[in-house]
């Protein structure tokens, strides 16, 4: 008998040839979700009852000889602000509380496809707002690695979920680095796709432009295999490349010698000691596996947070104009549409969705426009033309994924710019649109994980998982 | 640091809260004024850039006039639809009247 597999491509090669069965799979999960969902709170519901129904269909297909797929009995949880039919979608608002979707994205589709088992919809930041996920309406998740302490956000609940093995993977949404910062602060691997990669279609919008769906998993391959699942053109997103799925998995055992990889002389500072240390250990492990250290400049890095916080918020306030209590969640009634708007909307949003929406709504009116969204917009071309000129003489650039560790429970709701802050290294790829993904790499204070984020330039995941893949052999030595 | 930033007042922000459709108490107001002001102060770091000759740039990535072709597809069930709604009536959703009691 050979230990159970946990991993996404152990678990799909062994519900695939029959070794284990995917209801054995799930029930393992399951049991550590009874176990330790109490005190980390990952999730905003758990589909037990389905996941049981699709494993025994897997199972069922096994036994008929028939292939499930890839992901065959892989348990996976969704962000819950990823569109499932019947199962309700939340985004952590009250304003959706018990909103049950007439459709399924298309990556809930692909998963479903390849074989994969859904155990439950995770918790997040209202509307994917925030970086601790402590701004959803319906409470905090707490880090599985110490849960005083945040998980991150806003995708902390898919974090946490993979983090305490409630699945081998899960899906996030990442605008400004939803997915790479909680990854980092729970210890696993969290990657965002180039822009267009992985259709939006079914992804409650935040901001449209920047917004990107990819996977959490415990290890590179793992996340390589889930991407590869997801990737690819789909008709129902206008924004999405034309291409075929991205192919990462087999580059993996590349090794970087002769890669260059770029220090950033002019990253923005105030990052943890340990951070620090982490980050030169990282360029250390790749020197000495073959690759050159190449110094660059990116000297509108540091404007990438103001253009972001002018940019999105621009695109939320319009996004999430749609909430008004006419065609889907919550309606608070009024005598009139506009008074029963403002009602709906004021019980309905939590105050960091209201903030930005106020901010959004400033930087867009009359007046203002040219002062903020308009200027915003040009230092995204800026910050665009350095990534190119650093992209001439780096294939990837190392930072760190976030400046800190997971910080505890409160410590920064009531500084909506001290938050901000947590995500200065993750942003400038979403403006981009190109590709970062952070890698676990050793441990920071009090013990805690610390993340190295690795950027590419438009579609340069092969060279972004090349590069993954020899940082997570070094961290394991 | 010139602080070309204008201050943001109340009546601002009572503006702003009106054409977000958020009827905001007067506590709230007072609170998101002060702190979107601190956060306008901190956004004044790009006054100092020449930004005369940058383009500005909306999408991340090259892609005009994506259409489908024109073909009947299957749409979203009406009734499924209908019944997420707070209220629907005879297959339409119901809302109350739109010719308000105050302007």
């Amino acid at each position: 008998m050979t230990t159970a597999p946990v991993s996404v491509a152990g678990i799909g090669a062994a519900v695939r040839s029959g070794e284990v069965s995917a209801v054995e799979v799930l029930e393992r999960h399951l049991a550590a979700i009874d176990a330790r969902e109490p005190d980390i709170h990952a999730f905003n519901l758990v589909t037990a009852d389905a996941a049981r129904a699709t494993a025994a269909r897997v199972d069922a297909d096994v036994a008929a000889g028939r292939d499930p797929g890839p992901l065959a009995g892989v348990p996976i949880a969704l962000k819950d602000n990823l569109c499932t039919r019947g199962v309700p979608t939340t985004c952590s608002s009250r304003i959706l509380e018990g909103w049950r979707p007439p459709y399924d994205a298309t990556v809930v589709r692909r998963l479903a496809a390849a074989g994969a088992v859904f155990v439950g919809k995770t918790n997040l930041d209202e509307f994917a707002m925030g970086s601790s996920t402590e701004n959803s309406a319906f409470g905090v998740t707490l880090n599985p690695l110490d849960t005083s302490r945040v998980a991150g956000g806003s995708s902390g609940g898919s974090a946490a979920a993979v983090a305490a093995s409630f699945a081998a993977a899960s899906l996030g949404s990442d605008t400004g680095g939803s997915i790479r910062q909680p990854a980092a602060l729970c210890g696993v691997v969290g990657v965002k796709p180039t822009y267009g990669t992985v259709s939006r279609y079914g992804l409650v919008a935040f901001a449209s432009s920047l917004d990107q769906i990819g996977p959490f998993t415990n290890d590179v391959r793992d996340a390589s295999i889930v991407l590869e699942a997801i990737s690819g053109h789909d008709p129902l997103d206008s924004t999405s490349i034309p291409r075929g799925p991205v192919t990462t998995t087999e580059v993996l055992d590349r090794g970087v010698a002769g890669l260059r990889v770029g220090r950033i002389v002019d990253l923005p500072g105030g990052s943890d000691p340990e951070v620090e240390q982490r980050l030169a250990e990282a360029f250390d492990a790749l020197r000495a596996a073959g690759a050159t250290i190449v110094d660059v400049e990116l000297p509108s890095m540091k404007f990438g947070l103001t253009a972001y916080y002018l940019i999105a918020p621009a695109e939320a306030s319009s996004n999430l104009a749609r909430y008004d209590g006419v065609r889907y969640g919550m309606r608070v009634d009024a005598p009139d549409t506009n008074a029963m708007y403002g009602a709906t909307r004021a019980a309905g949003f939590g105050d960091e969705v209201k903030r930005r929406i106020m901010l959004g709504t400033y930087a867009l009116s009359a007046g203002y426009f040219d002062a903020y969204y308009g200027k915003a917009l040009k230092v995204r071309r800026l910050i665009h033309d350095d990534f190119d000129r650093a992209y001439a003489q780096a294939d990837v650039l190392l930072t760190p994924t976030s400046p800190i560790v997971a910080f505890p429970v409160g410590a920064k709701v009531d500084d909506p710019l001290s938050m901000y802050l947590c995500d200065v290294f993750t942003i400038p790829t979403n403006l981009a649109g190109h590709p970062a993904m952070s890698v676990p790499f050793g441990t920071g204070a009090d013990g805690l994980p610390v993340g190295v984020q690795v950027l590419a330039p438009t579609l340069g995941e092969p060279v972004m998982f090349q590069v993954a893949a020899e940082l997570e052999r070094a961290a394991a030595r | 640091m010139a602080d070309s930033s204008p201050r943001i007042t109340p009546e601002a922000v009572a503006k702003v809260a009106r054409l977000a459709r958020l009827d905001l108490a007067e506590a709230d107001l007072a609170r998101f004024a002060e702190q979107l002001a601190g956060m306008l102060a901190h956004f004044a770091d790009i006054d100092a850039l020449d930004l005369s000759t940058v383009e500005p740039m909306t999408q991340p990535y090259p892609l005009v006039n994506v259409m489908r072709d024109d073909v009947v597809s299957t749409s979203l069930d009406r009734d499924e639809v209908l019944a997420a709604a707070p209220a629907a009536e005879d297959g339409r959703f119901r809302v109350p009247p739109i010719i308000g009691l105050e302007g």
